[in-house]
C-alpha cells in the first residue's frame, strides 16, 4: 500500500478499493471508578477494504461493533484511531468543503423506518433534504422532479412524495429511506440492519431492490446485519465481528462454505433451518452465558471465555492466519476448528 | 406547506370543543380592538348616584361604588389583560424555547449553565418572584408585563429541553446527521418542528396563567394602576363589598372563561398539530 | 392420544366498533394436545398474536371477541375476570418477545418468581425463594443466589428471556404460549433458548403454542404449523408436509421469501405489495392482491373455505399446489 494519499491531496484513485478502513478503533468513555476512568472498546484494531460496485457483509451479534463501524465512517461517532479512506481521501481528517463533499458520498439507511423518517415532514421534504444540505439542484421543480424520480427509483408512485411517514406501510417507508440515501448520489451506502425490523415477505422486497439499484446505479455497500444468510444474500465479502474485532473474513463462498473460526461456526449451527428434517437431526455448537463486558475484554482471543475449542494459547495475542488466498481468521486453533468430521457436523 | 396551517385550522374549528375555544378567543380579540366603541359607556363615568347598583337592563352588569358600569369596565379591561398576557407569554415563549433548545441540543457547559439559572428562578414561588421584581422596577403595566414574562421563562426552557433531549436521540435526528446536516440546520428543520406540540400546549396554558397573574399583580395594585380598567384591579375593588356580588363575580367570569378558552384551545392545537392525530381524523371522517 | 391441552374454535376479534371496526382475527381454529408443540406463523397483523391475547382476556375493552377458547374443558371466553386470573400465570404461562418490558424494573428477579409462586400456589415465602433459585437454574442461569437479587436491567437480553420463562414456567402450567420470545436475541442466544424450551416440555410434557413472524425457528420446534394470513388460518399442517409439500401460494411465498444459508440465488421471490387493512378486507381470497398464481374467477369474490388436501394437512385456497 505505496500510493497513500494525505489529507488535502485529491488524488483520484480509481484502481484502488472505493473505501479503504484501516485499525479503525472506537472508544467510548466507560463508568469512573474513583480517579481511574475505564473505557468501552467498541471497536478495536479492524480494517477492511471494499472495491467499488461491491457489498461487503459486517456480520455479528448484539455488542460485535458492526453499527458502530457504519456509525463512524458517517462520523455520527468520532473514531479514537484509525484511517478511513474513500477513493483515496482521508475522511476523518477532512474539513470544511472537503468533509461535505465526502460526507455526501457516504450515505445510511438505518434499521428503523418507523424511528428514521421525521413524523412532521412529508416524504417529498425528506427525500430532499440531502439535496438542501448538499446545495444540489437549487431550482425548486428540478427538485421536485428529482424526488419525483428518487421514487421511482425505489418503486413508490411519485404522489408520495405529499404523504407522511405514517400513512405508509413499513415497506413503503424503508423503500423512502433508501430514497433519500440515494438523493445525493453517492457512492458508498451503508445498510445498518436495514431489513431487520421488516415482515419477511417485505425483507425480500427491499433485498431485491437494492440488489437491482446496486446493479443499475453501480453502488457500493457496507451491508451491516445479524442476520447469516442475508449477510450471505447481499455479500460479495464478509467479515464477521464478535466483541469489537474481527473472528475471521473472506469472500463470502469461502467464508459459508468453510468457517474457520469457531465462532463463525457456532453463529452458523445456531441459524435454524427451514427444513424440519435437517434441522431436527443436526448438532448444534451452543455457546454457554453470555458475551463478555467490552468494558473488561479477555486477554488474547476475545471469544475465548465462550470458545468451546479454548486452550492457554488463546490468552495470547492472536496473529491473523490465512486460511487461503482472500480467507483470514483470527485464531490458533484452526486445525482442530477446520478437522473434516468438525466441518461436516454443522455447514449447510 | 402552505396548506398545512390552514388545514390544521380546519381541523381546530370541526372540533366543537376547541371551536368554542376559539370562538371566545376571538370574541376577546374583538372586544381587545373594538371595545371603546362597543362598551355602552366609559369606563371611568363616575356616577355616585348610580352607585351599587345591581345588574338591570341599563346596567346589565350592574355599577360599582362609584357607579361606574361594570360591563363596560369589563369589556375595556379585556384589551389590557390580553396585551400583558400575550406580550409576556410571547418573551418566555422566546426566550424559553432558545434556552431550552440550546441547553437540550448540545448539553455540556451550555446545559449546565442554563439549566442551574433556570432552576433557582424555578425554585422562587411564581407569584413571590413577580412581586420582587415589580418591586425593584416600580409599579405599572410595563414592569407587570416583564416580570410575568420572565417568571415564565423556566417552564419553556424545561418543556423544551426535555423534548430536545429526546428528540436528538431519534434515528431520524441521527439520519439528519449522517446525511451531513448541521445543527442549525437539524435544530430549524427536525427538532423545532417536533417541539412545537408540547410548547403551543404549554403557551395555551402559561396564557391562561399570565391572565391570573396580570390580574393577581393588579390586584395588589403592582400591574395595572387605576383608574384604568382591568379584571384583576376590579375584583380588588370588589372585595369591601360583599353584598354587591356583581363586582366580584362578573371580572371573575371574565378570567375564568379567558382562561378556560385558552385551555381548550391548547388541548385542540395539540392533537390538530399531529400529523398522526389529523389523518386519523381524516379517516374517521372518510370513511 | 392426550387429551387436547388447549384449543381455540372459531375464534373472532373484532377492534373497535362501526365502521372503523377491524376484523383482526376471523373464524380461526386449532388446537394442541399436551407434550406437543403448535407454531402459529404469520407476518405483522396476520392476527397471530391477537388470537391467543384475545382467547387469555388479554386485550382492552373495545375488543369483541367471540368464538371459544377451551383450556382442560373451561371455555377460557365464559370464565369472569377473576377465574381467568387464576387460569392465566397457572395453567397458562406467557413468554413475550420483549422481556424488558414485560418485566417490573423496581422489582428483583426473586420478587417477579414468587409472586405467581405465592398467589397461585399459596407457598411461603421461603418456599417460593427455594422455587425460585431451583427454576433459575432450571432454565440455566449460572449462579442463581446471586442473581435472585438482581434487577431486570443488570441482566442480559438472554438472561431476562430465562426469567421470562422461569416466570412461565413457575406454576407448571399446562400450556405455555411463547409469542416471538426470541426475536429480540442474537442468534446464539436464540438457539439457547429454543433448546431450553424443547428440554423444559420433554420434562414437563406441557403444550406449547409458539407464535413467530419465521418459519424456520418454528420449523425445528412444532410438530403442527398454522399459517395466518389477514386474521384467517390460510393453510394449517404437520410441519414436515409444510415445508415439503406447502399448498397456499402464501405459505410457498414465505418459505421462498427467506435467504437460505448456503443456498445463494439472485433474486429472493419477494411477495408484492404489502398485507390488507383489517379495516378494508377484500371480499374474495384475503390474499388475492398480492397472489401470483389467481388461478380460479372465484378468487376475487369468495372466500375460499380451509379444505383438507392431505392427512391432516388443510388450506385455504382455490388454487391449492399438489406435489
Amino acid at each position: 500500500m505505496s500510493s497513500t494519499a494525505g489529507p488535502g491531496e485529491a488524488l483520484d484513485n480509481r484502481t484502488g478499493p472505493l473505501l479503504d478502513v484501516r485499525n479503525l478503533c472506537v472508544r467510548f468513555p466507560g463508568p469512573r471508578e474513583g480517579r481511574h476512568r475505564s473505557w468501552v472498546h467498541a471497536v478495536e484494531d479492524v480494517s477492511f477494504t471494499i472495491e467499488r460496485g461491491r457489498t461487503l457483509g459486517l456480520v455479528g451479534e448484539s455488542g460485535s461493533g458492526k453499527s458502530t463501524i457504519g456509525n463512524a465512517l458517517t462520523r455520527l461517532v468520532q473514531p479514537t484511531s484509525g484511517t478511513v479512506r474513500l477513493d483515496g481521501q482521508d475522511v476523518l481528517a477532512a474539513r470544511g468543503a472537503r468533509a461535505r463533499e465526502l460526507r455526501r458520498r457516504i450515505a445510511m439507511v438505518f434499521q428503523d423506518p418507523y424511528a428514521s423518517l421525521d413524523p412532521r415532514r412529508t416524504v417529498g421534504a425528506t427525500v430532499r433534504e440531502p439535496l438542501d444540505v448538499h446545495r444540489m439542484l437549487s431550482g425548486r421543480a428540478g427538485r421536485k422532479r428529482r424526488a419525483a424520480e428518487l421514487l421511482d427509483l425505489v418503486g413508490l408512485v411519485p404522489e408520495t412524495a405529499a404523504r407522511y411517514p405514517h400513512e405508509l406501510s413499513g415497506g413503503q417507508r424503508q423503500r423512502v429511506s433508501i430514497a433519500r440515501a440515494l438523493a445525493a448520489d453517492p457512492d458508498l451506502i451503508i445498510l445498518d440492519e436495514s431489513t431487520a425490523s421488516l415482515d419477511v415477505s417485505v425483507q425480500a422486497q427491499i433485498m431485491n431492490l437494492l440488489r437491482e439499484l446496486q446493479d443499475e446505479l453501480g453502488l457500493t455497500y457496507l451491508f451491516v446485519s445479524h442476520d447469516l444468510a442475508a449477510v450471505e444474500h447481499m455479500s460479495h465479502h464478509v467479515v464477521v465481528m464478535y466483541l469489537g474485532r474481527r473472528m475471521e473474513t473472506g469472500t463470502t463462498d469461502h467464508l459459508y462454505s468453510r468457517p474457520a473460526h469457531p465462532y463463525t461456526q457456532a453463529l452458523m449451527s445456531a441459524v435454524p433451518d427451514t427444513d424440519p428434517a435437517t434441522e431436527r437431526n443436526r448438532e448444534r455448537i451452543l455457546l454457554g452465558g453470555d458475551p463478555p463486558s467490552p468494558l473488561d475484554p479477555p486477554s488474547g482471543c476475545v471469544f475465548r471465555t465462550r470458545c468451546p475449542l479454548a486452550a492457554g494459547e488463546c490468552a495470547e495475542p492472536v496473529p491473523k492466519t490465512a486460511v487461503s488466498g482472500d480467507h483470514d481468521v483470527w485464531c490458533v486453533r484452526t486445525e482442530e476448528s477446520l478437522s473434516p468430521e468438525r466441518l461436516r457436523r454443522f455447514v449447510h | 406547506m402552505s396548506a398545512r396551517p390552514f388545514s390544521a385550522w380546519n381541523h381546530l374549528l370541526r372540533r366543537p370543543v376547541s371551536a368554542a375555544g376559539l370562538g371566545v378567543v376571538a370574541l376577546l380579540v374583538v372586544l381587545a380592538v373594538l371595545g371603546p366603541h362597543l362598551a355602552p359607556y366609559g369606563p371611568n363615568a363616575v356616577d355616585v348616584t348610580r352607585a351599587l347598583r345591581p345588574p338591570s337592563t341599563e346596567h346589565w352588569f350592574g355599577t360599582d361604588d362609584l357607579g361606574r358600569d361594570i360591563l363596560s369596565r369589563v369589556v375595556l379591561a379585556a384589551r389590557i389583560s390580553l396585551q400583558v398576557s400575550l406580550v409576556s407569554v410571547g418573551i418566555a415563549l422566546v426566550a424559553g424555547v432558545l434556552l431550552g433548545l440550546l441547553a437540550g441540543y448540545f448539553r455540556g457547559w451550555a446545559d449546565t449553565v442554563i439549566m442551574r439559572v433556570v432552576d433557582v428562578v424555578f425554585a422562587f414561588p411564581i407569584m413571590l418572584l413577580a412581586i420582587a421584581i415589580v418591586a425593584v422596577l416600580g409599579p405599572g403595566v410595563t414592569t407587570a408585563t416583564v416580570a410575568i414574562g420572565v417568571v415564565y421563562v423556566p417552564v419553556f426552557a424545561r418543556v423544551t429541553r426535555a423534548s430536545a433531549l429526546a428528540l436528538r436521540e431519534e434515528p431520524y435526528v441521527k439520519a439528519a446527521a449522517a446525511i451531513g446536516a448541521g445543527p442549525l440546520r437539524i435544530i430549524r428543520t427536525h427538532i423545532l418542528p417536533n417541539v412545537s406540540a408540547p410548547v403551543i400546549v404549554q403557551t395555551s396554558l402559561s396564557l391562561a396563567f399570565a391572565i391570573l397573574s396580570e390580574a393577581a399583580l393588579s390586584f395588589l395594585g403592582l400591574g395595572v394602576q387605576p383608574p384604568q380598567p382591568s379584571w384583576g384591579r376590579m375584583l380588588f375593588d370588589g372585595k369591601g363589598f360583599t353584598d354587591a356580588w356583581w363586582m366580584s363575580v362578573f371580572p371573575g367570569l371574565a378570567i375564568f372563561v379567558t382562561v378556560l378558552a385558552f385551555n381548550l384551545v391548547g388541548d385542540g392545537l395539540r392533537d390538530v398539530l399531529d400529523p398522526r392525530q389529523r389523518s386519523a381524523m381524516e379517516s374517521r371522517r372518510g370513511r | 392420544m392426550n387429551a387436547p391441552g388447549f384449543a381455540v374454535q372459531d375464534l373472532t376479534v373484532v377492534l373497535g366498533r362501526g365502521r372503523r371496526a377491524a376484523r383482526v382475527v376471523r373464524g380461526v381454529s386449532w388446537s394442541v394436545e399436551a407434550g406437543r408443540t403448535l407454531g402459529v406463523v404469520g407476518e405483522s397483523g396476520s392476527g397471530k398474536s391477537m388470537t391467543v391475547l384475545a382467547s387469555a382476556g388479554l386485550l382492552p375493552p373495545p375488543a369483541t371477541v367471540t368464538g371459544s377458547a377451551l383450556l382442560g374443558g373451561r371455555d377460557l371466553l365464559k370464565l369472569s375476570r377473576r377465574e381467568l386470573e387464576g387460569i392465566r400465570g397457572r395453567r397458562l404461562g406467557f413468554v413475550f418477545q420483549d422481556p424488558m418490558t414485560s418485566l417490573n424494573p423496581l422489582l428483583t428477579v426473586e420478587r417477579q418468581i414468587t409472586e405467581g409462586i405465592e398467589e397461585h400456589l399459596g407457598a411461603t415465602r421461603r418456599a417460593a425463594r427455594d422455587r425460585a433459585r431451583e427454576l433459575l437454574a432450571t432454565v440455566g442461569i449460572a449462579d442463581p443466589d446471586r442473581r435472585l437479587d438482581a434487577y431486570p436491567h443488570q441482566l442480559s437480553g438472554g438472561m431476562r428471556q430465562r426469567v421470562m420463562i422461569a416466570i412461565a414456567l413457575s406454576c407448571e402450567p399446562d400450556v405455555l404460549v411463547a409469542d416471538e420470545p426470541t426475536t429480540a436475541l442474537d442468534v446464539t442466544t436464540q438457539a439457547q433458548i429454543l433448546d431450553l424450551v424443547r428440554e423444559r416440555q420433554e420434562r414437563m410434557g406441557m403444550a406449547v403454542v409458539w407464535i413467530s413472524h419465521d418459519l424456520a425457528v418454528v420449523g425445528g420446534l412444532a410438530d403442527d404449523v398454522v399459517v395466518m394470513y389477514g386474521g384467517q388460518v390460510v393453510e394449517q399442517a404437520p410441519v414436515e408436509t409444510l415445508h415439503g409439500a406447502p399448498a397456499h401460494p402464501y405459505t410457498r411465498g414465505l418459505l421462498g421469501a427467506r435467504p437460505v444459508l448456503g443456498k445463494r440465488r439472485d433474486r429472493l421471490t419477494a411477495i408484492p405489495g404489502t398485507p390488507p387493512d383489517p379495516r378494508a378486507l377484500p371480499p374474495g381470497c384475503v390474499f388475492f392482491d398480492r397472489c401470483p398464481v389467481k388461478g380460479d374467477p372465484r378468487c376475487e369474490t369468495e372466500v375460499p373455505d380451509l379444505l383438507e388436501v392431505g392427512r391432516r394437512h388443510y388450506t385455504r385456497t382455490f388454487c391449492p399446489e399438489d406435489q
